[in-house]
């Protein structure tokens, strides 16, 4: 059985999560923090860490915190699941999901 | 990790507010023009001040490197009839689009009279204009000379919407039916923004991001008087901003999701971008500027939460050339906004109607499919990278969808049109050009006052937002130039910080999302598909209530909810506006999509006119402008412009 700690918290904001960030990539510049129109995130209180997600309900999945990451690969993009759109490979009939 | 509850269960506690917490603290500014809104318009006002010598402070909500609707990108520049490519007089082709009902004929002519000037200032700020990479070598509308990549739309005629005016009538009706208008100009404006900013940052603009315009200051604080300047917050520090000028420049867009607020997915609720909350118009409002066409509604399209995300097809803004299959690769007869038909997005009703029972029928099976890889290659990278890759907020996804293994020249892309039907009745936007009523300086009613952009009634694209932006700022710095210093009123200022700082000082009642949702479902309820006297008087009482029992319950957290709170209360404001112009239009419309159960006549010709309203001694006051009230507008434009000097020459 798990030793980690269960805290009492709120149901989260749904989706939480439009980004997911590669914490070996990200060199916590916070690049992402101030392209955000809507200010989703707040820098970490650690430098070099990644940004933390504070207002993921408020994302407008505009991509700006992703095109213009100066280090390709340490944000990916992620659409909540009812919004992952599909696609059909047209000599074969297969169906794909993003 | 990356998420709030990651760090809580890492840390153990919450991280603390990362900004100084600075409410009731003041800082003032001086400037001799003033921008709100640092979008596309506002920027290119505050540009186009700046050049002149002028101090110019531009205020933005985001930060102006990709804020605003066209700051992740921006795809056509749609009305551009001064290119070298173009086969069509600019007076000429603004005229045949001013034939738009309850269009903007100021705004029009000076986009066709300038459009062409502003992408060619874009290019020497360093934004893409042009196939210099030689990326689309072949495809239609590409010229050799110039590198130009025209854009099949409006190829023959002005308009694609149904029922507003003349259909196919400008070059078509010619001899030569090839030949094209060739005045929209594909671009790549995911490079405009980061330019914008740059090139304010260059000429010495001072930029305040993150600061949310709260409120107009005028002459002694009176109702009506000159406006001097403005006040606000930093939505980061909570620090009230006072900003002195001697002419301002509204460029905030309109009004936002006020009939829909998805509170989980609350970016989701709006086809533009979330932060179009309708303060700047409300600000001017209270101000006593006079606004029109708020009645002008409709059902909201796509990019709501509710719904789809995104491009895929029938309808789609930049979907062009791309044939809509079923899902046995039969081609429906769906436009394809492409070089066959003149761009046209929608199709008439006869053949929706034929889709639809093809359907019930099974002579069309579902899903639709975007088919790509039927195009030719160079018309395909064209839709896909160049299309769909600059236009605002479409990078991410063919991105995203490329990075998960979508190749479009092998896969077809689901459509979602007919799947999910037409948005309900009830899920409407303002998003149809109600505004700050314009001069031919794009001077609202009120003295040092101007509006750019979507700000102004019935707007038009991103290319607009860039003309008539770059227009008001010099004519607002014609008139700083003229008028001298003017005090700001201490009791204005003391009375707009207790309306703002009011939320933070309550720990409980009432959240933002809760409040939002309450107004649009009242907007909802009562000022839907069907109006009628009654039922909008319910609705202005409903929003009343709201106000007197939900507002001064309104409680935020920090400066972020604090923003929040403040435009909930814009949109209120908003709101009750358009049940006030809704009221006061006593006949039904189609191009206004206004549906008056109680005058059911539609558009009867007394009452083909703009409706006005404004705020008078605390009271509603309506008024009326002829649909052309502009005059001529090639004569008025030379007689409003006689020193202009064209595309910007200086250092």
């Amino acid at each position: 059985m798990s030793k980690e700690k269960v805290i009492a918290i709120p149901n989260i904001a749904t989706p939480n999560n439009p980004v997911t960030f590669d914490p070996d990539i990200c060199n916590g510049c916070n690049h992402c923090v101030e392209v955000c129109q809507i200010d989703v995130y707040i820098p970490h209180p650690e430098k070099g860490k990644p940004p933390i997600v504070l207002h993921p309900e408020e994302c407008w999945y505009c991509g700006c915190c992703v095109s213009d990451c100066p280090r390709p690969g340490a944000i990916e993009f992620k659409w909540a699941l009812q919004h992952r759109g599909y696609w059909k490979n047209k000599a074969t009939g297969e169906v794909h999901q993003i | 990790m990356s998420t709030w509850h990651d760090y809580l269960k890492e840390q153990g506690y919450a991280p603390d507010w990362p900004y100084p917490i600075r409410f009731e603290q003041e800082q003032e500014i001086d400037a001799d023009v003033l921008v709100i809104g640092g979008g596309i318009a506002g920027c290119w006002a505050a540009i186009s001040a700046a050049r002149q010598g002028l101090s110019v402070v531009l205020v933005e909500k985001g930060d102006t490197i990709r804020s605003g609707a066209g700051g992740p990108g921006c795809d056509h520049w749609c009305n551009a009839p001064a290119n070298p490519l173009s086969n069509v007089d600019p007076d000429e082709w603004a005229e045949h689009m001013a034939e738009r009902p309850y269009c903007n004929g100021i705004g029009v002519q000076i986009q066709c009279r300038e459009d062409w000037d502003t992408l060619l200032e874009m290019e020497q700020m360093g934004g893409k204009i042009r196939d210099t990479d030689d990326e689309y070598v072949g495809a239609i509308g590409r010229d050799e000379k110039t590198k130009l990549m025209l854009s099949p739309r409006y190829g023959w005629t002005h308009s694609y919407l149904p029922g507003a005016g003349k259909e196919n009538a400008f070059i078509k009706s010619d001899k030569n039916e090839d030949i094209r208008t060739n005045v929209v100009i594909r671009v790549w404006g995911y490079t405009f923004k980061p330019a914008l900013k740059k090139e304010c940052k260059r000429l010495g603009v001072r930029i305040f991001d993150r600061v949310m315009a709260t409120g107009l200051l005028t002459e002694k604080g009176d109702h009506g008087a000159r406006v001097v300047g403005a006040m606000g917050f930093n939505n980061r520090t909570g620090e009230f901003m006072i900003f002195k000028s001697k002419s301002t420049i509204l460029a905030t867009a309109g009004g936002g999701s006020i009939w829909m607020l998805n509170t989980e997915l609350g970016g989701y609720s709006n086809m533009m971008s979330r932060t179009t909350t309708g303060d700047g118009t409300v600000m001017a409002w209270k101000a006593g500027a006079e606004l029109t066409k708020m009645e002008g509604t409709g059902v909201t399209r796509i990019a709501t939460g509710h719904k789809h995300k995104w491009y895929t097809g029938a309808g789609d803004a930049s979907y062009e050339n791309v044939p809509i299959v079923d899902a046995n690769g039969k081609v429906l007869p769906y436009p394809i906004q492409g070089w066959v038909d003149a761009g046209a997005m929608v199709p008439a009703p006869e053949v929706e109607q034929a889709i639809r029972e093809g359907v019930l029928k099974g002579e069309y099976a579902l899903p639709f499919y975007g088919d790509f890889p039927s195009m030719p290659d160079v018309e395909r990278r064209a839709t896909w990278n160049l299309m769909l890759g600059e236009e605002s907020t479409t990078k991410i996804i063919i991105d995203t969808f490329n990075k998960a293994g979508y190749d479009e020249s092998r896969d077809l892309l689901q459509s979602y049109k007919f799947i999910e039907g037409s948005s309900l009745p009830q899920w409407r936007e303002p998003g149809y050009g109600g505004g700050l009523i314009v001069d031919w300086n794009l001077k609202t009613t009120l003295d040092g006052l101007y509006a750019a952009g979507t700000q102004m009634f019935s707007p038009e694209d991103h290319s607009y937002a860039a003309a008539t932006g770059r227009y008001a700022g010099r004519k607002a710095a014609d008139y700083a130039r003229e008028v001298g210093e003017s005090k700001i009123s201490r009791e204005q200022v003391d009375r707009e910080k207790a309306r703002v700082y009011a939320p933070v000082k309550r720990s409980g009642g009432m959240e933002w999302k809760e409040l939002h949702a309450g107004i649009a479902r009242a907007m909802q309820y009562y000022v839907s598909e069907f109006k009628t006297e009654s039922l909008l008087n319910m609705g202005l009482d409903a929003l009343q209530k709201i106000e007197e029992e939900s507002v001064p319950l309104l409680f935020a957290l920090d400066p972020h909810k604090l923003m929040r709170s403040l435009e909930d209360i814009s949109l209120l404001t908003y709101a009750k506006i358009i049940i006030h112009a809704s009221l006061a239009r006593k006949a039904s419309s189609f191009p206004l999509g206004l549906q008056r159960i109680d005058y059911p006549a539609v558009d009867p010709p007394e009452w083909k006119k703009f409706l006005t309203i404004k705020l008078e001694n605390g009271k509603v006051k309506t008024g009326e402008l002829p649909l052309t009230f502009w005059g001529n507008m090639k004569k008025k434009y030379e007689a409003h412009n006689k020193d202009y000097t064209g595309v910007y020459s200086g250092k």
